[in-house]
């Protein structure tokens, strides 16, 4: 197995430079906290530099037997911190317990470290072996020499090297000075365990930084304090884009704890930085307090004209017209339609939606010295650097940029706009800021999840085989300037690739795609796109099969049909693993006791699929639905392929559960209204999440191992939800849900 | 601006605020105190969750002037060395994912154990229904709650 791994691994230059890079600088944040965990960084660092054995950007070993490793990718809840390094201690014959993690700052030494669309994993986890096992070799030859003997007579185990026929034992800490002074070897050469070796790999361990979450330490991007420090709020135009035309400055510069008000003019990009005010106080409080008294008066534009009742009106006037452009086409729609036996047409629509991380967005920003010292809870740091780089012209060399944990990302922290405007209001005060949205500000300016329609049409021929699907996919875009050209560019995850499931599968199918012109800014949220197409396509496959009179699971098998691998097709297309899907959808109607079970009326299963983030992922649900029209998720069950190694089971089934639960959240609650270019809702009283009352009792989570590359869970597991449990409400009640939020149909039966 | 002595984590801790600050931003910014959490600034998340005179309360919403004697308790002062049940079966069952919301759920069930030593998952529910997890990791909180009850048990009781 691990062999295979190896075949496929692609190796990165990245290796050798780090190799050559000085080892990671200690987080001077982090120093200043009272864990533990802090204290043990503090001493490798102590060591004198010659001692401590560094053969990479990511591994310190000191003469006290400490390892650091230094996780460079953002943890925002998906628990990298903690599998990443688990790689390294494996390929490393450490103990686990001898391991200290810190993060990684913004540094090129670690090559990307954008923690986005479920990549962290797939990236680096072969890169990661490379560099455990380039030390492990390293620690062994020390090992030798020491001992005078072949390097092939030693093995490494338990943070030790052992020469087995002598019985002499060096641990890591004896053996980091001699290590030291050793090349570094080329990493293709070094040997990579079998994978029937692990010890730390397909073990639930714990997240490293739990210990801190549950006695409070300070973790977060909030939590961040430095001496001297301001407050700083920033208030800007309810509708997106509009401009400062006046504010009452002088009134609130006098209000108690105020240290400064000023306007910044800001930029005509929708996810830079927007105009704005900003209050900069002594304390946080002193801050939310003052922004009560201020009055802006706005220029808002003409996104002042938008409104999700606009949209709907504008989306069904569009779906009369031929769609703006044509995605995929095979066969011929008119005819295979006109041909069918049976056919259905069904309109399916979503709302624009917001990623509401629990910890609103929050930056800290000192600048010094003509540059910048950031502290961000950030997904994609580089951006963060290169966002404030561009906007406020300041040499990227010259922003150092702090990673902290997040406190949820979910797609939304892959922008930066708070790291700039942090940044942008540091630049006009002479001390560290820290910049606090409040959850009202989080809500109506985030870089939404879109909305959109998809007017479709599918029929069946005799034997009830699909061979006819029409999809005019009407979607929202920002105007964008390109080669000086003003061009329609749908927002992050509201466009469709032609490939995307059932593209390539149906004889005759018909993909066009037409763009509504909006303000609004857009940004990925968890599984962009697959959160919704996989709702729109499985839901209609299920009708589909209804109207042809088969069973769910029969007809979606013979849909997928009999090929290993489905080529990619189009610009965005990706191989895809007939045989990974089949597996995981047999495994969970297996698991299910799918067609084996008999429900009264109001009860049922549902089944759907999702191929995205490279993940194979099928799951079923159980529901109930009282008369009154009340839902109720009973069980989920998942089924997930997503290669060769679960690196840390406890952290992989955590996400999946958290995952569907999430799902059935956005499913049942999420919706955001727009009203004169601006979101209406602003708190978690008008725009609901799920509570702990309404997760199932039971989240079944079955991984399949198999041969194929490791691959990422923060995404995958989030599409195949809705589908399965708006199918499983078909099956109780005969009712199908074509609108999200789920609430907006209504359940009742009699 | 006025002077407070307040009772925090059973030590006397001077303080000077405007009246209506709320108590999570005088934890937070006067003291160092950042365990709980600003998640909606209107106590509908529960991110902010201490213990006042043993009851949860949300911080975000509770004046500083009104605090007066009552004792309050945190995260960083529900038991020494993490010995809480509720933090050994958090750090066994490894429930956080981001960990933001994790302070004001443990605050919450730690007031639920102490009325109820072994509650039902509806029991559950019901006592951790203003508390959001944007992670969703519900599962794992109710599997918490019971584990930390079994610890509490095989103690003695105390919890």
């Amino acid at each position: 197995m691990s062999t295979s791994i190896t075949q496929q691994m692609s190796r990165r230059d990245f290796l050798r430079t780090s190799a050559l890079a000085s080892g990671g600088l200690v987080l001077g944040f982090y120093l200043k906290t009272s864990d533990g965990a802090a204290d043990k960084v503090a001493k490798p660092s102590a060591v004198s530099g010659g001692a401590e054995f560094k053969p990479n950007a990511f591994i310190r070993i000191a003469t006290n037997g400490i390892v650091t490793l230094v996780s460079k990718q953002p943890e925002i809840g998906q628990g990298i911190k903690t599998s990443l390094p688990m790689v390294i201690a494996e390929e490393l014959e450490v103990n686990w317990r001898d391991v200290v993690i810190v993060q990684g700052d913004l540094d090129p030494a670690y090559g990307s470290q954008s923690a986005g669309g479920s990549t962290s994993t797939p990236n680096n986890y072969n890169d990661f072996h490379r560099l455990g096992a380039t030390a492990r070799s390293m620690l062994i030859e020390a090992a030798a020499l020491t001992w005078k003997v072949p390097a092939s007579e030693c093995v490494a185990a338990d943070s030790a090297v052992h020469h087995q026929a002598t019985k002499r034992r060096l641990g890591y800490g004896e053996l980091a000075g001699k290590a030291a002074t050793l090349p570094v070897p080329d990493a293709k050469s070094v040997v990579l365990k079998d994978a029937k070796d692990y010890k730390i790999l397909g073990t639930r361990i714990g997240g490293v930084d739990n210990l801190a979450v549950v006695t409070g330490k300070p973790l977060f991007g909030s939590d961040v304090h430095l001496p001297g420090m301001l407050y700083a709020v920033y208030e800007k135009c309810p509708a997106f884009g509009g401009k400062v035309v006046a504010a009452n400055l002088d009134i609130v510069k006098a209000l108690p704890g105020v240290r400064d008000a000023f306007v910044i003019d800001g930029t005509d990009d929708l996810k830079g930085l927007m105009p704005g005010v900003a209050i900069v106080a002594e304390s946080t409080w002193a801050a939310f307090s003052a922004r009560k008294q201020l009055k802006v008066t706005w220029n808002e534009g003409k996104v002042a004209n938008e409104s999700c009742e606009g949209f709907t009106a504008k989306a069904n006037e569009l779906a009369k017209q031929p769609g703006a452009a044509i995605l995929r086409k095979d066969g011929n729609i008119t005819a295979a339609l006109a041909g069918a036996a049976k056919t259905v047409e069904s309109a399916y629509s979503y709302p624009f939606i917001s990623h509401a991380s629990i910890e609103p967005q929050n930056c800290t920003a000192w600048f010094k010295d003509g540059g910048f010292e950031i502290w961000a809870p950030t997904q994609n740091p580089a951006a963060g650097q290169n966002l404030v780089a561009s906007t406020l012209g300041t040499a990227k060399e010259k922003i150092v940029l702090h990673i902290t944990r997040s406190g949820g990302g979910f797609g939304r922290r892959l922008s930066a706009d708070y790291v700039v405007e942090a940044a942008a209001i540091a630049k006009r005060v002479a001390a560290p800021v820290k910049l606090t949205w409040s959850r009202e500000d989080d809500l109506r300016h985030d870089h939404f999840r879109a909305g959109g329609f998809h007017f479709l049409r599918g029929g069946v021929d005799a034997k009830g085989k699909l061979i006819a699907w029409h999809n005019h996919f009407v979607t929202f875009a920002n105007k964008v300037i390109r080669d000086g050209q003003p061009v329609l560019q749908p927002g992050s995850g509201a466009s469709l690739s032609g490939d995307e499931f059932p593209g390539r599968w149906i004889e005759n199918f018909l993909l066009e795609q037409t763009p509504i012109e909006c303000g609004i800014p857009m940004g990925p949220w968890r599984a962009p796109g697959s959160n919704v197409f996989a709702w729109v396509f499985h839901s209609f496959i299920d009708e589909l099969a209804h109207a042809a009179g088969r069973d769910p699971l029969a007809f979606r098998l013979e849909i997928l049909g009999d090929k290993d691998v489905i080529p990619g097709t189009g610009e965005r297309g990706v191989p895809y693993s007939v045989s990974r899907m089949k597996h995981v959808l047999q495994h969970v109607a297996d698991k299910a006791e799918w067609g084996k079970r008999k429900f009264p009326r109001g009860q049922g299963q549902g089944i759907a699929f999702h191929f995205s983030h490279r993940g194979y992922i099928a799951q079923v649900a159980e529901v109930t639905v009282t008369k009154d029209g009340t839902l109720k998720v009973d069980r989920v069950v998942v089924a997930t392929d997503i290669g060769a190694q679960i690196v840390n089971p406890s952290g992989a089934e955590n996400q999946v559960q958290g995952s569907v639960i999430d799902a059935i959240g956005a499913l049942v609650f999420q919706e955001l209204n727009i009203e004169r270019g601006r979101i209406v809702q602003g708190n978690f009283n008008d725009y609901p999440m799920i509570r702990i009352a309404d997760a199932p009792p039971k989240v079944e989570v079955h991984f399949l191992k198999t041969d194929y590359p490791v691959t990422g869970l923060g995404e995958p597991a989030f599409p195949p939800l809705a589908p399965a449990v708006c199918n499983a409400i078909f099956a109780a009640t005969g009712k199908r849900v074509r609108q999200l939020p789920l609430s907006r149909t209504d359940l009742r039966w009699s | 601006m006025s002077k407070y002595t307040l009772h925090i984590n059973g030590e006397p801790r001077n303080v000077d605020a405007a009246p209506e600050t709320p108590l999570l931003w005088v934890l937070r910014d006067s003291l160092g105190l950042v365990g709980a959490k600003f998640g909606c600034g209107a106590g509908h998340c529960g991110a902010c969750t201490v213990h006042v005179n043993g009851v949860p309360t949300r911080a975000c919403m509770t004046p500083v002037s009104t605090v007066g004697r009552k004792q309050v308790t945190t995260i960083e002062g529900l038991a020494a060395n993490a010995a809480h049940p509720l933090q050994q079966a958090w750090l066994e069952l490894d429930v956080p994912q981001c960990g933001y919301c994790q302070a004001g759920q443990i605050m919450t069930a730690a007031a639920l154990l102490k009325e109820n030593p072994n509650p039902s998952d509806e029991e559950i529910d019901g006592a951790l229904a203003g508390n959001l997890c944007r992670c969703a990791t519900y599962l794992r909180i109710r599997a918490g709650i019971h584990r930390a009850a079994e610890i509490a048990a095989k103690k003695g009781g105390k919890s």
